[in-house]
């Protein structure tokens, strides 16, 4: 909650230290004077910045994030629109990640400096480093361009065309899958090492258990815990930070709408969609802890 | 106390495998466990213990550890055994009790299903029937309220209980040899007392062999009916409790033995008396000397090939009897109470006429 | 009596990171020896840009526009001429800079907010670290984009944005392996003798908490030259015609059909940088921090 509130005072902050007059930005070059002050009327700019800034989370709190100043539509409906977009891609992402981190990571723990545990580290190393715009780049040279197979972006929603939304959607989940699975790779390999090396693997094989049983009751049940944090984390990234990704595929995600916001210093909007980016990450991290006491019994009371 | 022999260890060796190198941790072992009979392993941590009876049931990690040698429980050789039939093994044949009843639980499972996962992992019983005789089996180690107790997690219980519980698993399958390494160690005094008490009750009960790990000579006087004492992974003197108790051979075992307070003699004033120590560390298992064992630390070293040659395990006094007394050094006891009279200082409790019968 | 001698904490003193001996190490890890090694080397090539590239950056020859790699220009050359490998290597200069002064800029604010709030602990730790959770509910990016927003473009404010994404990183960092020497008896034997809070900071506890932050510095130069590539890929960072690498993947993108080398090369570059600094960390990880207390991969990705 003390977050919470931190982080709205620095969103409103921030917005009001960007140089430039909106209202002049907005208005183009020919004005009247009077206009100008209708419209900063109008937006509450002519406030001071303490009751703009209570009369802007008063609003924010009402789910009203003002309007915007490029198109004029309500800042809630633009975000509402780039929603599906988003959420498509963020899960489409963490399901390519978790398909290729939990098999290549339980495996490298399992054979540990093995040549599969090397290859699989070497790989991990690689879609860490690797710049996400520039995979984007050549995934469509070869599967847009070369190949053919695949549109080189847009996206359209999954009611109006089932195939078209998958086609579209491969490319961009694939990249920022890669590189999410990438880092869970890791975290699943040492989670799944440390939970195999437990004092109570031990036990439960001197009960004389099957190997099987030992190893999904006694490590991957152990090893969720940190791979559910993980989870969370590049969730919430997922949710927020894969700009670079939507623009280059052309994907009408929050991303995207920030960045425009940016360029058109569209305050209402990019206030709006930081807000929202920041309770994503809270509330990701609320269910995270949730989850956690769920399968942690130690947390229960 | 005799008959078949459940266990029959014979020159085990194990291997590890370390980023410095191979490390030999048990070289040679051979000893027997009778049914109903406790054999007391001594030794300092690093002496070899743990390592040497984790690979009796092949809990070392496998491509770290080589394990030769030859351990018949009850006429079958755990150690060239398929692996699945150790599995079968491990609960009916061995139970296994370990030190850390804190870790030595999974945190996120209840009681009750890791009790149960071990029964049923060796009988036809349905959950409700395994968990009815999971229950009997709590009450058997004396925990309050086994129903409730099935529900609940480690955490959820202290380490007395949870070390009783690990206790009940490791009975579940009404072993022939139970394996307590450092089983209270972890333990304060009053719970280890109950701990032994148990175990002795349920062995008395039920005929089972007992290997008793632990480094308290304390436990061994109480628990034990024939003691085995090991130093950088060999035995270095064995025999009846009396026998080497009372009259310890060994340099190292009369060292064990003066650290051990007197508990005969309660302190004045409750003032306990400083513990006399062996001095020293035990060999690195990467770098073993070449004589005896524990030459670099003996305060005795009193014969010209204790630098040089291993001592062999010897049997001391009569070897008729059917455990006899064995020691491996080269003193003899009249060199070094004559020429090191450093050593009863270092020694403390040396009876006045101990030694060769 | 007379003045009581140095503390006698010499033989309780734990032996500090030998550089030699890490060196040592390091060496015989082969990935790590090779990457540091490949690290020297761009360093040098950033250092030397100006002597090395055969060409200036900007030196434009419409005759040559669009060529294919060949001996005269072994990266080929873009849509204005301009020689690619002498872009690629003035570009080692831009991303370096802007990396270490990002990475420099959170290592020395987020390294005494985190020594300061794990040893004074009690409300300074609540005050800093709440802080700093704040800046972390941020999604990276976007945080930086918002910082750019509020700066304007440029290379300075790019390693500006990246640096503040960064600091709560390095103070959690910091925090946590303070809190781990912070009991060690050396620290108390140096305070129970009378040993300034300064002295002790600056002498005992930070030479001992040093290690993880070593660590995460090296992936941190990892994730600020991704971050800097991929800001200015998106217009935000250096500025043309300056050649960041970023930038130059962001033009070629738009020839992606007709020259791929313009993409291809640039983005090779960000990919073996990055890739070595995260080798170099791992290694740096695997002799320094074998308990692995730094954030795999925090922030960004």
């Amino acid at each position: 909650m003390v977050v919470l509130a931190g982080v709205s005072v620095i969103v409103f902050g921030l917005v009001h230290l960007v140089p430039g007059d909106p209202v002049r930005l907005a208005l183009g070059t020919r004005f009247s004077q009077d206009t100008y002050d209708a419209l900063r009327e109008r937006s509450g700019l002519d406030q001071p910045l303490v009751t703009q800034f209570f009369d802007w989370l008063g609003r924010a709190l009402s789910g009203d994030l003002g309007v915007s100043f490029r198109s004029g539509d309500t800042v809630t409906s633009l975000i509402a629109e780039r929603l599906p977009a988003t959420l498509t891609l963020a899960f489409a992402s963490i399901l390519v990640a978790l398909v290729i981190a939990v098999p290549l990571g339980t495996i490298s723990a399992l054979r540990p400096r093995s040549i599969i545990d090397r290859f699989a580290t070497l790989i991990s190393q690689f879609g860490i480093s690797v710049p996400e715009f520039w995979m984007a780049i050549v995934l469509i040279l070869v599967f847009a361009g070369t190949l053919g197979w695949l549109p080189s972006g847009g996206y359209v929603p999954l009611s109006e065309d089932p195939l078209g939304w998958l086609e579209r959607l491969v490319m961009p989940a694939v990249v920022t899958g890669v590189v999410s699975g990438s880092v869970i790779t890791r975290f699943v390999r040492s989670s799944v090492l440390e939970a195999l090396g437990a004092d109570h693997v031990r036990t439960a094989r001197a009960k004389g258990l099957p190997e099987r049983q030992v190893f999904t009751w006694h490590v991957l049940r152990n090893a969720l815990l940190p791979l559910v944090t993980v989870t969370g984390v590049q969730l919430a990234y997922l949710l927020s930070g894969v700009v670079v990704v939507e623009i280059v595929f052309s994907w009408p995600g929050l991303g995207q709408l920030a960045l425009q916001s940016v360029q058109a210093r569209d305050y209402p909007v990019l206030q709006g969609a930081i807000l929202l980016f920041a309770i994503v990450f809270l509330v990701i991290n609320l269910v995270v802890d949730l989850l956690y006491t769920a399968i942690d019994p130690r947390i229960r009371r | 106390m005799s008959g078949q022999p459940v266990l029959e260890v014979e020159d085990l060796r194990v291997r590890l495998r370390t980023p410095r190198g191979p490390a030999d941790v048990v070289n040679g072992l051979s000893y027997t466990v009778g049914a109903g009979e406790t054999v007391a392993v001594v030794g300092e941590s690093g002496s070899g213990k743990s390592v040497s009876v984790l690979a009796l049931l092949g809990l070392l990690p496998s491509g770290v550890a080589t394990v030769t040698g030859s351990a018949r429980l009850q006429g079958e050789d755990l150690l060239t055994m398929r692996p699945d039939r150790l599995r079968q093994v491990r609960g009916p044949g061995a139970g296994m009790v370990f030190q850390d009843p804190m870790t030595s639980l999974n945190p996120v499972l209840t009681i009750g299903r890791q009790v149960v996962e071990g029964i049923r992992a060796h009988s036809d019983l349905d959950k409700a029937a395994a968990r009815r005789r999971a229950a009997e089996l709590l009450a058997e180690v004396g925990l309050p309220d086994p129903e409730g107790t099935l529900d609940r997690y480690p955490h959820e219980l202290s380490g007395g209980m949870r070390q009783r519980v690990i206790i009940a698993i490791a009975l579940s399958n009404s072993p022939a040899l139970l394996i307590a390494d450092e089983a209270t160690t972890a333990l304060d005094v009053t719970v280890q007392a109950q701990i032994i008490d148990l175990v002795e009750k349920l062995q008395a009960e039920r005929g089972t062999g007992v290997i008793w790990i632990t480094h308290d000579l304390g436990v061994v006087a109480g628990i034990a009916d024939r003691v085995l004492v090991m130093y950088g992974g060999r035995c270095v003197e064995d025999g009846t409790v009396d026998d080497v108790l009372e009259n310890p051979v060994h340099p190292y075992t009369r060292g064990l033995l003066g650290a051990l307070p007197d508990l005969a003699q309660p302190a004045v004033d409750g003032v306990v008396p400083d513990l006399a120590t062996v001095p020293g560390v035990p060999p690195a298992p990467t770098d073993l000397p070449k004589g005896c064992v524990f030459w670099p630390r003996c305060p005795v070293r009193g014969d010209a090939r204790c630098e040089t040659e291993q001592p062999p395990l010897t049997v001391i006094g009569s070897a008729d009897v059917v455990l006899p007394h064995r020691a491996a050094t080269w003193c003899t006891e009249r060199t070094f109470g004559a020429e090191s009279p450093g050593v009863g200082r270092t020694f403390g409790a040396e009876s006045p006429e101990g030694g060769l019968r | 009596m007379t003045a009581p001698p140095e503390p006698a904490a010499v033989s309780l003193k734990p032996a500090r990171p030998r550089w030699r001996e890490t060196l040592g190490l390091l060496a015989r890890n082969p990935t790590a020896a090779v990457s540091a090694v490949l690290l020297l080397a761009i360093v040098l090539i950033a250092v030397f840009d100006e002597t090395l590239a055969p060409q200036g950056p900007n030196e434009i020859s419409v005759g040559d526009r669009l060529q294919s790699p060949s001996w005269a220009h072994p990266f080929g050359t873009d849509d204005l001429g301009r020689d690619i490998l002498s872009r690629v290597i003035l570009g080692a200069g831009v991303s370096l800079r802007v990396g270490f002064l990002a990475v420099g800029i959170a290592l020395v604010i987020g390294t005494v907010i985190g020594l300061l709030a794990g040893f004074y602990g009690r409300w300074v730790d609540d005050v800093l670290m709440r802080i700093m959770d704040m800046l972390f509910a941020f999604p990276a990016v976007l945080l930086a984009i918002a910082v750019l927003a509020v700066r304007g473009a440029g290379s300075g404010n790019t390693a500006l944005a990246i640096g503040i994404v960064y600091i709560p990183v390095f103070a959690r960092v910091t925090r946590a392996s303070v809190l781990g020497v912070r009991e060690e008896v050396y620290v108390r034997a140096s305070r129970s003798v009378g040993a300034s809070d300064l002295r002790l900071l600056t002498r005992h506890v930070l030479p001992n908490a040093a290690p993880p932050i070593i660590v995460q510095t090296s992936i941190s130069l990892a994730f600020a030259v991704l971050a800097e590539a991929a800001l200015s890929f998106l217009g935000l960072g250096t500025q043309p015609p300056n050649p960041s690498w970023g930038l130059m993947l962001a033009e070629g993108r738009g020839f992606i059909d007709l020259a791929w080398w313009l993409a291809f090369f640039p983005g090779m570059a960000i990919f073996l940088t990055v890739l070595c600094f995260n080798l170099l960390g791992d290694g740096l990880r695997d002799v320094l921090d074998p308990k692995q207390r730094t954030l795999m991969a925090g922030g960004g990705r």
